[in-house]
């Protein structure tokens, strides 16, 4: 059977003017970048026309293809501005690209952004309506389906009530609820499980899980790969607008989450003459290791993680002692930690900081390494000696969404029923 | 021979499968929509929906609610004829001068409100046009039939003048519906030229206004367009509301008023040119709205 999505050498071009932060144009600029160029040709007629510099051509895809069939689940992943939300716009006909070819067989609904179209001073019934008919619902449809879409929302109390005396919870469940009532042939769902509390989330998916059973096809954009994982059958992986791989979701997102994000997790160095240092002290190696393996790809939150080093000591009897400073790819500062200070002898010296498990939160950190003479001065002073990924664990309850904090501790809790 | 009609028959079978509106689409660069005016018509939901919504919210948290838009032609007539008629002193043509002037107030206003609301129809509605699809013609479209019910409306102000002044009206009223039609299509056609300018071009938000405001005073509104003088007709009628506002005022006050042809066949003429030009840009351009808007 021919496939439902089939896409040939898709590309996308915007451009990106470096000149004005707006990206719309004002007529005074057109006019007046007209009156230069006029008066640059007729001062200079045979001048071979200037390249407009301000302008640059940016690829938000590149040549991609790919097939899917019918009622195919295919996950899209890829870092941030990866073609992504490129590619699902172009699909849902939002956007036109700049060359390929797409064939789509079957109606399509895309849900890009949750509420589209809400207008705060209408009632949830109004709202209901007005939704589903920019979702491409007809009226009929909505009226079939009106009972359930309120049941699924959980807002029957409010439904004459305007939505801008909700709650962000209750928009956003009604919202979803209009667009999960939908039954296209082909939905297409873009990173929208990030809001929402953990119940209504579990919801979504199985909504979505059995869209996909019912034989409908669908396409999901996530940056949670454990909600991806558990959803997709197949994915895509996109990186700067190409395809970098495609197949099973679980061999995609493994290979995504190995090479997906620059981690690293040992350096070494074998000169003692060009080590990172001064003539004091030296980097020999920095290494992050931690139980089960050594690719990083199951470095999870409940992982407790070593992170060694070693260098050479140049001086005898030094008092010394070490600071680790840890920080997310937010550069915010995490934790900063200190080693107690001890005499070493000349040679090298090594020394491992114990990060506990259930303490991390997922993401990725950044390490950077000081070592302090008689505790208070510092011989050296290095960023970036390691980075390295936590991922987020298999979760009891089926919650997917981003943890917060800048650290996920397992507390001790005490918790009991106390009458009087 | 058998095989073929198998093929079929197994062709039939999926096709039942499926859903029965299937089809094929085919998305390709600088592809003209075949089926753009059959997928306009499946969106026509839509298009009453977002009609509606405009017109459920713009008297939302008001107390007089839809009496506004009374109040406002209202009063503006009111004033034309003290200011025209009582000031001027300028002629009437034979029918009261509030029905000269509300003849006339009824499409310049129509046009004037659909012109600016259609214009920033499609920014107004920026979010969704970035993240849904749907043909964007409706958008506009839309925003012209929200002005229609406020002509409605105001109608009935007219209605009530010529009750009042016991004014009535022959058999050209009936034409009336025509004339209808050609202020809808001057509408659509400058509102959905403002609305693609506005998306690449933000100075037509402060244009159209000002074209809005403007208009009102080059327009016969709180005048006849017969003091104009004889050849300055034709040139006057380069503007396209001065057919439209005087075919309104042939139909509904009737009488001695005349059409002077050249000139309302003129008007007619541009209006049909802004109306088709107006839909060819508009589809030009709509491919590129969720990219620049």
């Amino acid at each position: 059977m021919s496939p439902v999505i089939a896409v040939e050498n898709l590309s996308k071009k915007y451009i990106i003017s470096h000149q004005k932060r707006e990206r719309y144009t004002a007529l005074r600029d057109v006019l007046a970048n007209g009156t230069k160029r006029l008066t640059y040709k007729l001062t200079r007629p045979f001048a071979v026309p200037e390249n407009d510099s301000t302008h640059e051509e940016f690829w938000a895809l590149k040549e991609v293809s790919f097939d899917i069939q019918q009622g195919d689940r295919v996950g899209i992943i890829g870092r941030n501005g990866a073609g992504k939300s490129t590619l699902l716009k172009i699909l849902s006909r939002i956007t036109e690209p700049t060359s390929g070819k797409i064939r789509i067989r079957g109606r399509v609904s895309s849900l890009l952004e949750v509420g589209t179209g809400f207008h705060p001073e209408l009632t949830g019934r109004e709202n209901i309506f007005l939704n589903g008919a920019i979702l491409g619902m007809s009226k009929a449809e909505i009226k079939n389906k009106f009972d359930e879409i309120v049941a699924f929302a959980e807002v029957e109390k409010f439904l004459d009530t305007p939505v801008k005396h909700y709650s962000s919870g209750m928009y956003v469940r009604l919202a979803f609820a209009v667009a999960a009532n939908l039954e296209p042939e082909i939905l297409i769902v873009d990173e929208v499980l990030a809001v929402g509390d953990a119940q209504f989330q579990k919801r979504c998916l199985g909504k979505m899980e059995s869209a996909g059973k019912e034989g409908r096809t669908v396409l999901f954009v996530s940056h949670n790969m454990v909600a991806l994982k558990s959803l997709c059958e197949k994915a895509i992986w996109l990186n700067a607008g190409s395809v970098i791989e495609k197949g099973r979701a679980g061999d995609v997102v493994s290979n995504y989450l190995q090479n997906g994000v620059p981690v690293n997790m040992h350096q070494a160095w074998g000169d003692p003459e060009t080590a990172p240092g001064n003539k004091n002290v030296r980097l020999h190696s920095v290494k992050i290791t931690y139980e089960g393996g050594t690719s990083g790809e199951d470095l999870t939150v409940a992982s407790p993680v070593n992170l060694e080093f070693e260098f050479w000591n140049f001086n005898q009897n030094m008092l010394l002692n070490f600071s680790v400073v840890l920080y997310d790819n937010q550069e915010v500062c995490i934790f900063n930690t200190g080693s107690p200070a001890k005499i070493y002898p000349k040679g090298l010296v090594k020394g491992i900081c114990h990060i506990p498990g259930n303490f991390l939160n997922d993401g990725v950190y950044r390490v950077r390494l000081l070592i302090v003479r008689d505790m208070s001065m510092p011989l050296i002073d290095l960023d970036n000696v390691a980075i390295f990924e936590v991922h987020d664990v298999g979760r009891e309850g089926a919650w997917y969404g981003k943890w917060i904090g800048a650290v996920r501790p397992t507390l001790k809790w005490e918790t009991m029923a106390t009458s009087d | 021979m058998q095989l073929k009609k198998r093929r079929k028959q197994k062709a039939m079978k999926e096709s039942e499968n499926m859903s029965a509106t299937q089809q094929v689409l085919i998305i390709e660069a600088g592809r003209t929509e075949h089926h753009y005016w059959r997928d306009l018509w499946r969106y026509r939901e839509l298009f009453y929906i977002l009609a509606w919504r405009d017109v459920l919210v713009r008297y939302k948290q008001t107390i007089i609610g839809f009496a506004w838009a009374l109040i406002r032609p209202f009063l503006t007539m009111i004033v034309f004829v003290f200011v025209f008629s009582k000031l001027a002193k300028l002629p009437s043509e034979g029918a009261p001068y509030p029905i000269l002037v509300f003849a006339a107030l009824l499409p310049w206003q129509f046009f004037s409100n659909a012109f600016t609301e259609a214009g920033g129809s499609l920014i107004n509605n920026a979010n969704m046009i970035a993240k849904v699809y749907f043909p964007r013609l409706v958008v506009p479209a839309s925003a012209v039939i929200v002005s229609f019910v406020d002509f409605l409306i105001s109608g009935m102000i007219l209605a009530g003048l010529m009750l009042w002044y016991r004014f009535v009206p022959d058999w050209r009223i009936f034409t009336l519906p025509l004339f209808i039609f050609i202020a809808f299509a001057a509408a659509m056609g400058a509102g959905m030229w403002m609305a693609a300018l506005n998306v690449k071009y933000r100075d037509f938000r402060y244009i159209i206004p000002f074209v809005a405001q403007f208009g009102l005073y080059v327009s016969p509104v709180g005048f006849s367009s017969t003091i104009v003088p004889e050849q300055w007709r034709l040139l006057y009628s380069i503007n396209p509301m001065v057919g439209v506002i005087d075919g309104f005022r042939w139909a509904i006050m009737g009488g001695n008023t005349r059409l002077s042809w050249p000139g309302f066949l003129l008007s007619i003429f541009l209006v049909l040119v802004t109306l088709v030009t107006g839909v060819l840009y508009f589809r030009k351009m709509e491919k590129t709205f969720a990219d620049i808007i």
